[in-house]
């Protein structure tokens, strides 16, 4: 069982080494820093950079970027400097865009250079309120939010049925996001090597939306599999929660270092829509690509409301999340409806991962958001679908328009003081009943 | 195969400084989740707490190493009142994640720039711990390792791993006697049932502040050896995966017994860079263990190279860590019936 | 049984229960409190003559509902009280109240005169009241005789840095280990001092739970349905015990199912239903009350209540029909 549904994984996973062994790749890369007050360089973090007609990549924590190109060339690499911090220009305004050549399955480095004002560190890196920061961040914030609900929907409806903390959760937002990655740049030769020579979507990639239809299917399977393999058998054996928690854990680390192990450490890009100009709506900037996600995303998130409220299996759902005892008295077959609860979050879950994708795919994505993910649900409320919902967005809100005043660094920190607070003052969420006793 | 590397890995790691450090992490978690049932998912925030503390003193105080130590184990103590203060009132769950939360929160607020002249950022703080290494017994002119069978340390190492261990014992000590002691009893009764203790007296809230706060300074101190061995603190040393070995370690002993922490550092360490160098040996012959034939082909399969198999290290470490709680709860020496980890 | 728990003022003290009694079933226990209810009238919020415990206007509500509505509530010194009612009556959840699980919504209780509702559960165990669950909790992973140690009291050993210096609580573990070992032989239990309380069968568990709520020699026992699930032969040892405990001047509340256990052990009885106390009297009392009959038929319609000459209620298999949900949920020993 276990063990055999790890092979399986594992065996599935070997496969595709080979596809990426063969371009192993080459990437634009570099390091934006800029000299701080005290003349030390400092990284530059969350400036994005485009290369034409290939896609686009942010700087890091570390002020390193790294776009994938397909193959050898000429590439034009552009910085947008309207995403540069507040207080950091560029040296030479007239050097914003580069040429560069890039050589086969090596890195190129392009360089960019940076100055700064003579403000200090704190200050420039939080730029000042303003009608267009606000109104741009709490969009960002709303688009967050949104895509953050994706998963935390599945994760609060599992923990709602079964009483588990699904610290793999995360691992089934990367798994959506690779899937779809290898269904989009390879058709089913993602997986499968030797169907290479086949036509699309067998040996070749499908546009991005097919690819990520694609990707939920792999979502909602991998979930379904993950229950009925696994956490089925262990309930079964009256495993306790606790120690299915654990063994999330383990199988959150297992499956991350599969990824990293068959899909290398750098981030990549879908292969379409990557590289998009932004639209200006009054204020606020948005690519053609978020506003569809963002749509996509809200129109998801309304059929799962409607799914829970209106269908046979959603009111079997709600009912189990309420009183399991009670309704497998009731004659709904508990195993059938938490099984559709990881085969949907699975789905749910892989969606979000695609969105988050438009941005940048990687390895370790999920767990990089997992303390969003938890914050969103426990401060809507554990177990609760539409909870969760609403804590994913306050959630997105919150550190998007805390950059307002504080270093985007400490964002994600910003979440989990706000999870906390909740948990001191309100433990059952948002909109959680309190319980009653005896 | 060189095998005598492999081994000398193998040894040499399963007594080495790493082993110390997850040992005295692993005892603080003992205390937390074996003996009072508390679910911490954050031990590697107390670990930076130690480490920050020791650090901190050193670099932006500019105080002595030896104070340093002290407001380590000071850090653990008020991280102890901030952590425990909003969530020991909590189910074991949220419990969990909020720990997990915090120690996040302490790894991105001492790497971030504007904590660079009290933290060092990400570039962290280095080269604060000769006081402590200018008292090595071990040092000698001339060559600064030692090899005995297959133990082989350098100087440093060795010292570190005399006055850790030493360490070790002492903590394993003062666990002994508080869980044979009417305390322990107390602390074990919270752990099986909060409200019956309560019913019968026990300031429940109380003793879990206690037991939080011992368990904590003793990851205080794990930190300090961490960053002492290597003489450099860096925020990202303590991210969420430490703590989920420190888990592994603890339950590859057994949850609840004494000496688990040790076992199970010993055995983990052993394993890790065992396989670790065993991968390497691997790769760097040829996979000449499986002749021509299957080498070859397992080679191409697997696409095994230096660079990935840190990967593959972690991938069984995951894997291990399932098959532990689904086959064997009670860690590997455990007996079922003593079992802390089963009706919860 | 013993000669100082004649006496009027109770004199602390586990040992006067003495051991060596055997099957405490065998012993005819005396009342201290014989007649003082004489003189008390069958009324809700009546006046006790020596009220241990009061609740005035207690209320609990969750969201929108409410769960426990209780005007006024005295229970008497010495006795044994019964708290009944339908399932959802919202006993278990003024129990929560009376002992500090929970906070009352509005209202205040007191314990010999002193409020107790906003003091936390843990404190009062030294002010003199202990009480047991409905699921029980014995301690599965510590043995019955760490169980029993873990009800005494003073154990200077239970402070963080004197647990580090066993000279320090040698000595009071020594007189505990004692004591728990004589209450475990008034219990029988002695054989099975040493296995592990999880070990037990789910009767024998709430016999560990109760003997552990004795070490902490209390002024007042809550038991909350102590016979749930515990097998007709047990019930009738944990009868006698209860008994006993009156008889050493101990005040016991308890909250039950079975009426022919109300019957046989109780001085009187208070019915809850739909979170109000409905009627309060002797439990002869009960069975003629009008409340109380249409509130359990109007919570049970499809079962028959009927009556006997002496108006108790009776069922072909002589237990009252309103008992029959209420084991369904609890556990069952052997």
């Amino acid at each position: 069982m276990i063990v055999g549904a790890i092979v399986v994984i594992f065996a599935f996973f070997s496969l595709t080494a080979e596809v990426f062994a063969q371009d192993a790749g080459q990437s634009i890369i570099g390091q934006l820093r800029a000299d701080d007050a005290d003349g030390n360089k400092q990284p530059v973090v969350g400036v994005t950079l485009t290369v034409d007609g290939v896609g686009d990549g942010v700087s890091d924590e570390e002020g390193k970027w790294e776009i994938p190109v397909d193959s050898a060339g000429t590439y034009t690499i552009s910085i947008d400097p309207s995403t540069l911090p507040e207080g950091i220009s560029l040296k030479d305004a007239d050097r914003a865009s580069l040429d560069v050549l890039v050589e086969a399955n090596k890195d190129k480095r392009a360089l960019f250079s940076l100055v700064s004002g003579d403000a200090p560190v704190e200050e420039k890196t939080s730029g000042g309120v303003s009608t267009r920061r606000v109104a741009q961040l709490t969009v960002e914030g709303l688009k967050q939010g949104l895509y953050l609900a994706m998963a935390a929907i599945g994760l609060s409806l599992i923990f709602g049925t079964t009483g588990l903390v699904n610290f793999a959760h995360a691992e089934l937002v990367t798994w959506g996001q690779l899937c779809t990655f290898l269904f989009n740049a390879y058709g089913f030769a993602g997986f499968i090597g030797w169907l290479a020579p086949l036509p699309p979507p067998f040996g070749d990639g499908v546009n991005l939306i097919v690819a990520a239809i694609f990707g939920m299917v792999g979502g909602a399977l991998m979930g379904y599999f993950l229950d009925r393999f696994m956490f089925r058998r262990f309930r079964k054996r009256g495993l306790s929660l606790i120690a299915q928690m654990v063994i999330t854990i383990g199988l959150s680390i297992f499956m991350r270092y599969i990824f990293v192990y068959n899909f290398g450490g750098s981030p990549r890009s879908f292969k379409d829509y990557s590289a998009q100009t932004a639209w200006t709506i009054w204020k606020v900037d948005i690519t053609p690509k978020d506003f569809a996600a963002m749509v996509i995303s809200l129109a998801a998130l309304l059929a799962v409301g409607f799914l829970l409220n209106f269908t046979r299996i959603g009111k079997a759902m709600r009912a189990v999340a309420d009183n399991r005892d009670l309704a497998e008295s009731s004659g709904i077959d508990v195993n059938r409806v938490i099984s559709v609860v990881w085969l949907a979050g699975g789905a749910l879950a892989a969606l979000g991962g695609v969105f988050f994708g438009l941005d940048q795919i990687k390895w370790d994505f999920g767990f990089r958001i997992l303390l969003l993910i938890f914050a969103a649900v426990t401060l809507g409320g554990l177990g609760t679908a539409y909870g969760a919902l609403i804590g994913a967005l306050v959630t997105g809100l919150v550190i998007n328009l805390a950059t307002l005043w504080i270093d985007v660094e400490l964002k994600n920190m910003i979440a989990m003081l706000v999870m906390v607070l909740i948990l001191m003052f309100r433990p059952q969420g948002i909109l959680g009943q309190p319980e009653r006793i005896g | 195969m060189n095998w005598e590397s492999i081994l000398t890995q193998t040894f040499s790691q399963g007594f080495g400084t790493q082993a110390v450090v997850f040992a005295l992490a692993a005892i603080g978690l003992n205390i937390h989740f074996g003996y009072t049932g508390l679910l911490n998912f954050g031990q590697v925030g107390y670990m930076a707490a130690g480490a920050y503390g020791l650090g901190m003193t050193v670099y932006w105080l500019d105080q002595s190493f030896w104070l340093g130590i002290v407001m380590g184990i000071i850090y653990c103590l008020v991280l102890t009142l901030v952590l425990g203060i909003p969530t020991l009132r909590l189910r074991a769950d949220y419990l969990g994640i909020a720990t997990i939360a915090a120690s996040e929160s302490i790894r991105l607020f001492v790497r971030s720039r504007g904590q660079r002249t009290r933290t060092g950022a990400s570039e962290g703080i280095n080269d604060f711990a000769d006081p402590f290494f200018d008292l090595n017994i071990f040092n000698k002119p001339g060559s600064q390792s030692y090899r005995f069978f297959y133990w082989e340390y350098r100087a440093g190492d060795l010292w570190v791993m005399l006055i850790g261990w030493t360490v070790v014992a002492l903590c394993l000590l003062i666990t002994w006697q508080l869980m044979r002691s009417p305390w322990g009893r107390v602390l074990k009764a919270i752990r099986e049932d909060e409200d019956a203790a309560r019913a019968l007296g026990k300031n429940a809230y109380a003793y879990k502040l206690q037991a939080l706060a011992l368990g904590g300074v003793i990851g205080g101190l794990a930190g300090m050896f961490q960053v002492i061995r290597t003489q450099s603190v860096q925020p990202d040393t303590f991210n969420p995966t430490i703590t989920f070995m420190i888990w592994a370690v603890l339950i590859i002993g057994g949850v609840a017994r004494i000496w688990s922490p040790v076992v199970g550092a010993m055995i983990f360490w052993a394993a890790i860079s065992g396989l670790e160098a065993f991968l390497r040996e691997l790769i760097r012959s040829d996979w000449e263990l499986f002749g021509d034939t299957i080498g070859v082909h397992a080679e191409r399969f697997l696409n095994l190279t230096v660079q990935n198999v840190s990967q593959v290290k972690f991938m069984v470490f995951g894997m291990t860590l399932m098959l532990l709680m689904r086959f064997r709860p009670q860690g590997i020496f455990g007996s079922r019936e003593e079992m802390a980890l089963d009706d919860r | 049984m013993t000669d100082n728990s004649n006496d009027a003022d109770f004199v602390p003290g586990i040992t006067a229960g003495g051991g060596g009694a055997g099957a405490a079933t065998d012993i005819e226990h005396h009342n201290p409190i014989e007649g003082v209810f004489d003189d008390v009238a069958w009324e809700v919020g009546v006046a006790k003559p020596d009220p241990i415990l009061k609740a005035t206007k207690v209320s609990r509500k969750f969201g929108g509902l409410t769960a426990v509505d209780v005007d006024y509530l005295e229970v008497q010194r010495g006795s044994i009280t019964a708290l009944i009612g339908p399932n959802g009556a919202g006993k278990t959840t003024f129990f929560n109240l009376l002992t500090g699980f929970d906070e009352p919504t509005t209202g205040s209780v007191s314990l010999n005169g002193e409020t107790i509702d906003k003091v936390p559960s843990h404190k009062l165990a030294s002010k003199g009241m202990v009480r047991t669950f409905q699921l029980t909790k014995a301690l599965s992973k510590l043995t019955v005789v760490e169980n029993m140690k873990l009800g005494a009291k003073d154990q200077p050993g239970e402070s963080m840095f004197k647990a580090l210096f066993s000279p320090l609580w040698k000595g009071r573990e020594d007189a505990v280990e004692q004591q728990a070992r004589e209450v475990l032989d008034r219990f029988n239990m002695t054989h099975m001092a040493e296995e592990f309380a999880g070990t037990l069968s789910g009767g024998q568990r709430k016999l560990v739970e109760m003997a552990r709520a004795i070490m902490t020699d209390p002024e007042l026992v809550m038991l909350d349905e102590p016979m749930a699930g515990v097998n007709p032969a047990l019930t009738q040892s944990l009868l006698g015990l209860v008994k006993q405990l009156r008889s050493e001047g101990r005040t016991v509340i308890f909250v039950e199912h079975d009426m022919d256990v109300v019957r046989d052990i109780s001085d009187w009885v208070v019915v809850m239903a739909e979170g109000k106390i409905i009627a309060e009297g002797p439990p002869e009392s009960i069975g003629e009350n009008q409340a109380v009959v249409d509130a359990y038929l109007g919570s049970h319609h499809d079962e028959d209540l009927e009556f006997d000459e002496d108006g108790n209620t009776t069922t072909e298999t002589g237990e009252a029909t309103f008992s029959v949900n209420a084991k369904t949920d609890s556990e069952v020993s052997e």
